[in-house]
């Protein structure tokens, strides 16, 4: 029996890597993939372009445009001298934010009233809108602080002494960031997309050259052998579960090496992971494979999968943000399993006694999918 | 190049179509299942931040304090605790964000007028919550801190703060992400399904040899690509206007541009999309590959790099170029645009010239590449 396993994934590996395009196409792709969105993956919002409308024009307001700049988070490339213009580079995205000083402004902080700063914010990016919200409320109460000190200062040296009473409490808040202490969005999806790379190269590839052996006949001649279907089913994919752990190597590999995300975990507790998980998606791709007529449809069930499998894996869009039903929907996807444990290694260093839940799902559904999709690829072939 | 040869085969591809109900009907409800599930789902939408609280303090000072973290819609209080490691336990299972710590000497320092100090512990693995989840602790602290000073002065009265901050968030006031990611899912649907569509035709006429019959013809490439497209721009052109419906009825996204000037756009994408299929099948001539390429340069490109979700803005200057030769990038910004701020060609030309020029150069390179390997 091995010595037929052996012998059909010796053909199976043949039939991948005897053209040079299917070679490069197993690990090229994922590993430009990896890069390119690698990069690209980031929310974090650093130069916030702003317009600036000064109708002040005193000392006050060019202090607060300071402030605006000297924060870091605010780069003014605008100053648009009217409503008009307001509008018009809001309208046509050239800034995100503008901030607008109104007449007065200085007297009025001279007098301790507070005067009115509006802040405009394009919120055609909703995310990029809450993170600009935040930053400009930051400056202003900042500055604000800053302004109720001096005139408290000024109020103590009129009058003489100290002797005005308390100077009152000052709360402060500091703040300790876990695991990700830089605060780059970058680290957090990264491992997402390595895990969606994984599954897209195994799913689909399982799927399409099963269906391809039937569509031209190649599975009919190996029915007439002596293999046995449970045999061939084990030969067909254990060659894309080691294609599947060398992307999963590859990369890991770059995306610590070239993207710089911190590994702090176990790379053997990664790789058996994987192999956890490829238990489920080498199980989805070979259900595919025995619903589909032609690969066309084995395409198209595949993505049908993957697609939802993705975006419902809580890599980008926060699970405990989506309706309750749809929350436990994802208790149901193998991927956010993966997920949870491959962001675990990588940013937490936890190791399996914390993973273990996630492992044992992983686990139970790889077990669960294999079967069933193996008494299926049997009877297609009976 | 004529009409009728053209009209011809748009009507043989039809009936191809209509021929595997199984991939028609995936074909339409596909997108409208995408746009329904996604849509409900994906939400970037930072409230009710999961944290627990750990008062050493424990007097009624300090219970002011917390209770303004309660009053917050923003922190979804999941419990007290009486010890750093119960929240440092949380925090790495991972059930809550943010541990609030108010320190044993907090109202000691307040009462004398000295300086206190509140320890926020925060989960940075997700940077994007955590950034935005720590500007409004500092905003809440800040203000809470001007509280308690004017109450030192015995100034009775709530204080006014230094500079009254007026912020107004344009095109989206209430900030929901839904109003951002609809319209940029319409976009990446479109991408996908189009060049999935496209994408196995040929090669699959290779593959059955139904090629070499077409080549004995005088069926010339340009009438083959454009009376193929033509069939699956129909099949593009419904899903769109599904989607169109989708985000407007059931998400309420606001619409408020100009409806003939998103259909002018759809088009032009769709029949640049679909020509980018027929081009990867007639480049590979194999399913598998045509699949493959369509796959690795639509649905992630138009996910990742069309400003879909992740700003433009925030990517290095090389990824940022490589993004202008994504054509879902032009059509997520377009749609986006007259969405949400109803502003016309005026500010939309460039992304209209890009997706034209973007379709003309995909078109001719499938019709050379297709007389190439016919030659």
């Amino acid at each position: 029996m091995l010595g037929r396993i052996l012998e059909i994934i010796r053909k199976q590996f043949r039939q991948m890597f005897r053209h040079r395009r299917m070679r490069t196409m197993l690990f090229v792709p994922p590993m430009i993939q990896l890069i390119i969105f690698g990069y690209a993956v980031n929310l974090d919002v650093e130069n916030v372009r702003t317009a600036w409308m000064d109708n002040d024009k005193t000392p006050a307001s060019r202090e607060l445009l300071a402030a605006f700049q000297g924060s870091g988070r605010f780069h003014v490339i605008s100053l648009p001298r009217d409503e008009r213009e307001i509008e018009r580079v809001l309208d046509r995205g050239e800034v995100a934010a503008v901030v607008r000083v109104l007449p007065g402004f200085g007297r009025e902080i001279q007098r301790g009233r507070s005067p009115e700063v509006q802040v405009a914010i394009d919120g055609t990016n909703s995310n990029s809108a809450w993170l600009i919200t935040g930053y400009a409320n930051e400056v202003l109460a900042l500055h604000g602080a800053r302004i109720a000190e001096e005139q408290q200062a000024v109020r103590q040296a009129l009058s003489g002494s100290a002797a005005t009473g308390p100077r009152g409490p000052r709360l402060r808040s500091t703040a300790r960031v876990w695991f990700n202490p830089d605060l780059k969005s970058r680290n957090y999806f990264v491992p997402g997309i390595i895990v969606n790379l994984t599954m897209v190269v195994t799913v689909m590839l399982t799927a399409m050259a099963i269906v391809r052996e039937r569509e031209m006949g190649t599975m009919e001649q190996l029915m007439v052998t002596p293999i046995r279907p449970i045999e061939l089913m084990i030969g067909v994919t254990v060659p894309f579960a080691f294609v599947g752990l060398m992307d999963v190597v590859l990369v890991t590999s770059l995306a610590v090496l070239v993207l710089e995300v911190p590994f702090r975990g176990s790379m053997l507790l990664l790789l058996f992971c994987a192999v956890l998980f490829l238990m489920t998606s080498l199980g989805v791709g070979l259900f595919m494979s025995t619903i589909a007529r032609t690969q066309q449809q084995a395409l198209m069930s595949s993505f049908f999968f993957a697609t939802p499998a993705f975006m419902l894996s809580g890599f980008a869009f926060p699970i405990r943000n989506m309706p309750e039903v749809i929350q436990y929907l994802t208790y149901l996807n193998p991927l956010r399993y993966f997920i949870e444990i491959v962001r675990g290694i990588f940013l937490k260093g936890t190791g399996a006694s914390v993973l273990w839940p996630q492992m044992v799902m992983l686990f139970v559904y790889g077990v669960a999918i294999l079967s069933f999709s193996a008494m299926r690829f049997r009877k297609r072939l009976d | 190049m004529t009409f009728r040869r053209t009209w011809a085969t748009m009507r043989k591809e039809i009936k191809h179509i209509v021929r595997d109900p199984r991939s028609l009907v995936l074909a339409l409800a596909q997108p409208f299942l995408m746009l329904l599930l996604f849509g409900y789902a994906l939400s970037l939408d930072v409230d009710r931040i999961p944290t627990l609280i750990y008062d050493a303090d424990g007097t009624s000072r300090s219970r002011d304090l917390t209770q303004r973290f309660l009053a917050s819609r923003f922190f979804e209080i999941r419990g007290h605790v009486n010890s750093y490691d119960a929240i440092e336990r949380e925090i790495d299972r991972g059930s809550v964000l943010i541990g609030l710590v108010v320190p044993q000497d907090y109202s000691r320092r307040v009462d004398a007028g000295t300086d206190a100090q509140v320890q926020i512990l925060l989960d940075g693995s997700d940077a994007n919550t955590a950034t935005i989840a720590l500007s409004y602790v500092s905003s809440l602290i800040q203000n809470y801190s001007l509280e308690l000073r004017s109450e030192g002065r015995g100034s009775g009265t709530r204080p006014a703060p230094p500079i009254d901050a007026r912020l107004r968030v344009w095109y989206n006031s209430t900030m929901e992400s839904k109003n951002q990611v609809v319209p940029g899912l319409i976009a990446v649907i479109m991408m996908i399904i189009a060049v999935l569509l496209t994408s196995l035709t040929i090669a699959r006429e290779w593959e059955t040899g139904a090629m070499e019959q077409l080549l004995s013809t005088p069926l010339r490439p340009a009438e083959m690509v454009l009376g193929k497209m033509m069939a699956y721009l129909l099949v593009g052109v419904m899903d769109v206007a599904i989607a169109m419906a989708v985000g407007i009825f059931v998400f309420d996204v606001p619409f408020r541009g100009n409806l003939l000037l998103l259909a002018g756009a759809s088009l032009i994408f769709l029949f640049g999309a679909l020509c980018w299929g027929i081009f990867l099948s007639a480049a590979t001539r194999s399913q598998v590959m045509a699949y493959q390429l369509g796959i690795v340069t639509s649905f992630m490109p138009s996910m990742v790099l069309s400003g879909f979700v992740w700003a433009i803005d925030n990517m290095p200057e090389v990824i940022q170029w490589i993004t202008r030769i994504v054509p879902a990038r032009y059509m997520v910004t377009i749609l986006k645009v007259i969405f949400l701020k109803g502003v016309g060609l005026e500010a939309l030309w460039v992304e209209f010239l890009c997706l034209l020029a973007f379709a003309t150069l995909v078109f001719l390179g499938a019709a050379y590449k297709l007389r190439q390997k016919l030659g």
